[in-house]
């Protein structure tokens, strides 16, 4: 549990002039299920987009072990293994659950660029989609069009998707949103039971959840992560009270 | 519907309607009083509008400068032909080429770019190219064309008539060969991430793919698809002029795959069909004002069929197809 997988080093973010965060000083451990947690505008969703670089930072820099790859495009990030899902179902609406995962397979065995070979003979990637499609409890919707999919099963594609990849590191921005308290716990524990030695970081509003599936919480609030500690600690800090939990 | 096994399959094979459509492509040939030179347009106009289908429809890619991929391809095969290279197939082959390097480079211009930004740029190149070609008189002739094209017997067989025979199965043919082609390439892994692409770019970086590199791949192929349908204008009329660039041209084969329905590679062959035919018709009826019609068939199909002639007939056949099951009492077939 000592190996540090990902870091930031004085990480400083802005908005043309509205300071995000400051000199911002992070690291994840191999591992790890970490909670991100804090108040609107804290900046949870843009300090993940700066880690798979959708984002770039004014300055500072993002490590994968120990390397620095503040300036790697995205897609190289993602080949390296820091994979994310989004806050807000990032789909293919138009494909189905079928289509979708086997596109990010072709795309992580690099097998989309050749152009004439017909998708259909990827026997291998078909069978991987169909087994993931299992697991994940969408079997049965493979062949329905994304955009009718109800909206929990949506949620689940949105994970699907990212754990096709096989990532080293996951950034899961609020996987429950929009789901009952129920439909969270599920998806937590589905998302736990198959991502065994996957290092994961998770920005969460549910304390239920929060409290139950992370082993480390950062609290953002005013552009710095105010506290990092266990969950049980997290729970009794008068600071995060003060800030966040407002009692 | 297919299985989950077999969906991928299932897409990827020969329907019956597809088989039907291309032996009654062949086949009209054999009608009594059929314009085979009205065809011989239509097969042209198709394969414009399936390259333009391959960006716009498959990649989400609007380009408002098509013609001048088709224009690079009818001028190549004429300089091709003018001086003393008159094999059509290979002529056709190396016309795709150099259009092919002009697609490259745009996707580089064009891939950040969107919208109407998008629209301007793609706008702005055919312009460019038109205004070239009209003013290199002594390269193109400007205005009068370029004259003294020779082609030579396809295959060394068929000479290229007057009546257009030999454009007909000339024409169809090379139709077919880049319709297989361009089938392949879009039930292809690459054909299912540009659709990828289409639908949520964000997301295909999220899952490592090139989608920048991506769109100058797209345009390369489009362009030498579009180029292979200007190369069989010129060499089937062995002769090229700056129209083969015209903004008009650009425009009307956008029309026709937004008639024909983007997205299925038929919807442009459809499209061209349905365009061209009206065109005959209503200009033998009134000569001048023959677009009126097409600008009203455009706003109606718009309107109220959105996607296109050919997806709402899929749409309307497949409801008719559960209805007529359920009559029967079934399910719809399996």
């Amino acid at each position: 549990m000592s190996d540090t997988v990902l870091a930031t080093r004085g990480l400083h973010m802005a908005f043309g002039g509205l300071m995000v965060f400051d000199h911002l000083d992070f690291s994840l451990k191999q591992g790890e299920r970490h909670a991100i947690i804090g108040p609107n505008g804290a900046g949870k969703t843009t300090f993940v987009s700066l880690i798979t670089g959708l984002l770039r930072p004014v300055s500072g820099d993002v490590l994968l072990d120990g390397r620095v790859i503040t300036r790697d495009p995205p897609q190289a990030r993602v080949k390296a293994g820091i994979v994310r899902t989004f806050q807000i179902n990032s789909l293919f609406k138009a494909l189905n659950p079928l289509e979708s995962v086997v596109l990010a397979l072709c795309e992580r065995d690099g097998r989309a660029r050749p152009a004439l070979r017909a998708v259909a003979r990827e026997s291998a990637l078909i069978g991987e989609a169909r087994g993931l499609l299992e697991q994940f409890g969408l079997g049965a919707d493979a062949l329905t069009p994304t955009q009718t999919l109800a909206y929990g099963r949506q949620r689940l594609l949105e994970i699907a998707l990212a754990m096709a990849l096989k990532p080293r590191v996951l950034l899961l921005d609020e996987p429950a949103a929009g789901l009952s308290t129920r439909q969270g716990h599920e998806v937590f524990e589905q998302l736990l039971r198959l991502s065994a030695g996957v290092t994961i970081l998770f920005i969460e509003h549910d304390m239920g959840l929060v409290f139950r599936y992370a082993d480390q919480v950062s609290v953002f609030a005013g552009g710095a992560i105010i506290v990092q500690d266990t969950p049980d600690n997290v729970r009794v800090n008068p600071r995060v009270r003060e800030v966040y939990l407002g009692a | 519907m297919s299985a989950v096994p077999e969906w991928f399959a299932g897409k990827a094979r020969w329907s019956g309607f597809e088989i039907a459509f291309w032996c009654a492509l062949a086949g009209a040939y054999f009608l009594p009083n059929i314009d085979i030179a009205l065809l011989s347009q239509i097969f042209i106009w198709g394969l414009f509008a399936m390259s333009l289908d391959l960006l716009l429809g498959y990649r989400g890619i609007a380009s408002l400068g098509h013609a001048a991929f088709f224009g690079a391809g009818a001028y190549c095969a004429g300089f091709l032909g003018k001086y003393g290279w008159g094999e059509p197939v290979s002529g056709l082959l190396i016309s795709m080429l150099p259009a092919a390097a002009l697609g490259w480079l745009t996707g580089k211009l064009v891939q950040r770019v969107s919208g109407v930004a998008l629209l301007m740029v793609t706008l702005g190149l055919n312009l460019i190219l038109f205004d070239f070609v009209q003013r290199s008189t002594a390269l193109t002739g400007g205005d009068d064309g370029l004259q003294g094209i020779a082609v030579d017997p396809l295959l060394g067989l068929f000479r290229f008539d007057i009546f257009g025979r030999t454009a007909y199965w000339y024409s169809l043919g090379a139709l077919f060969a880049l319709f297989v082609f361009l089938r392949a390439f879009v039930h292809s892994p690459f054909g299912l991430a540009l659709t990828g692409s289409r639908e949520n770019a964000r997301r295909m970086i999220m899952l490592g793919s090139p989608v920048e590199g991506d769109i100058s791949i797209v345009f390369a192929v489009s362009a030498a698809a579009a180029a292979a349908a200007g190369a069989l204008l010129t060499q089937t009329t062995q002769f090229v002029s700056p129209a083969t660039l015209s903004f008009q041209r650009s425009a009307d084969v956008l029309v026709m795959l937004i008639i024909g329905g983007a997205g299925r590679l038929y919807g442009g062959l459809i499209g061209a069909l349905i365009f061209l035919v009206m065109k005959d018709w209503l200009a033998a009826l009134s000569p001048v004002y023959w677009y009126f019609w097409i600008g009203l068939l455009l706003v109606l199909v718009v309107s109220f069929f959105r996607k296109g002639v050919l997806p709402s007939l899929e749409t309307g056949m497949r409801g008719l197809i559960a209805r007529l099951g359920k009559a029967r009492g079934g399910g719809p077939p399996a």
